[in-house]
């Protein structure tokens, strides 16, 4: 747990720093990610220990992201003076969104290995 | 308000206690009514805690600054958990190297489309500049959009509350616009809901079937990594 917390935190010490030095528009953490992620591609496999913190931590992810949601308070002016344009545009992009890149994918995977995987009704698809 | 209550009072909004306690607890009342009422996606355990704080918050008179003071430390963990998503990422890059050219290209459309349809549609409606920059990283997990937003100009704070509908809208009438356009593969409808609604469209999928979160999965770190890397690089060319 410890050991894990620490690596996890190196990565993205290493990330932010990459990114402030060759100053690049990419968040630290996300390049932390890919540090993480090609040392388990030359490792070969996910540690125990790391496979179980990250686990918990991925578990419990939605928690993270309500201290920044409570920044809603913040912005209600913003919310009801632009209440249309900011509806339309999350409504409009999420669905044209989800229906595309699945379409995409459909249309080029069509003749792929795992085509008994398919929906049969469709009714309670996600 | 009797002295002694002032005296705690004052003790308590300097220290990160309250603010800390305050999340943890909402957020448990938040799943609880979550499991409570069939995990029904309007019922987004953060949409509560979120609500339910901000209603105290109010109540009690403290702004969102003082509350930030104490919440940051469950805030922090959101570049750990960034990191974390690696894993995940090396489980699933395994099972589906042979799709790779399929979901490469699907997963470079539905990102743009996601990010360019968003502003597109704020910006023929009359948005601002500050709201379009925003939008625009709204569909990817939440500790990515936040630090992409903050990159290109947007206010991050802004930015998860978009992540948070886009999550919700997605699990709302995903199945509905997958049937409208026949997409039956699997694979292709939990992957549509990972690009385009991060964690809480892998949620949903995850829901349904076990293929479609995993494809799922994979797209939201995908997503996630491709945000990141193109949406700044669009905007240095747009708007400087």
């Amino acid at each position: 747990m410890l050991g894990t917390l620490t690596l996890l935190l190196s990565c993205q010490l290493a990330g932010e720093l990459t990114a402030r030095l060759l100053h690049l528009p990419v968040p630290g953490p996300v390049l932390g990610m890919v540090l993480l992620f090609a040392g388990l591609l030359v490792r070969g496999g996910v540690p125990e220990p790391l496979q179980e913190t990250a686990g918990g931590i991925l578990r419990h992810l939605s928690l993270l992201f309500v201290p920044a949601g409570v920044g809603v308070m913040a912005h209600l002016n913003r919310l009801e003076a632009e209440a249309l344009p900011i509806a339309a545009a999350l409504l409009g992009s999420t669905l044209i969104g989800v229906a595309l890149t699945a379409w995409v994918m459909s249309v080029l995977s069509r003749r792929g290995p795992d085509a008994e995987t398919e929906a049969e009704g469709a009714e309670d698809a996600p | 308000m009797s002295p002694d209550f002032h005296e705690i009072w004052v003790y308590l909004s300097a220290s990160p206690l309250a603010g800390l306690t305050l999340t943890l607890a909402a957020y448990q009342a938040g799943m609880w009514v979550f499991e409570r009422f069939g995990r029904r996606p309007a019922l987004n355990p953060v949409m509560i805690a979120v609500l339910l704080i901000a209603a105290t918050l109010m109540v009690a008179g403290i702004d969102y600054r003082t509350y930030f003071d104490g919440a940051q430390f469950v805030h922090f963990l959101l570049g750990p958990a960034t990191v974390a998503l690696a894993v995940p990422l090396y489980r699933q890059f395994q099972q589906v190297r042979r799709s790779a050219l399929a979901l490469l290209v699907a997963l470079l459309t539905g990102s743009a489309a996601s990010a360019l349809s968003a502003v597109a549609i704020a910006w023929a409606l009359g948005a601002s500049e500050r709201t379009m920059l925003s939008l625009a990283p709204k569909s990817v997990t939440s500790p990515i959009a936040m630090g992409v937003s903050e990159q290109i100009g947007g206010l991050p704070s802004l930015t998860a509350v978009f992540v948070i509908l886009t999550g919700i809208i997605a699990a709302s009438f995903g199945t509905w616009v997958l049937n409208l356009v026949r997409v039956k593969d699997w694979r292709a409808r939990g992957f549509g809901l990972g690009v385009a609604a991060h964690g809480i469209g892998t949620a949903r999928a995850l829901q349904v079937n076990e293929v479609a979160g995993a494809f799922a999965g994979l797209g939201m770190g995908l997503n996630g990594l491709v945000t990141a890397i193109l949406l700044p690089v669009l905007y240095r060319l747009f708007f400087m």
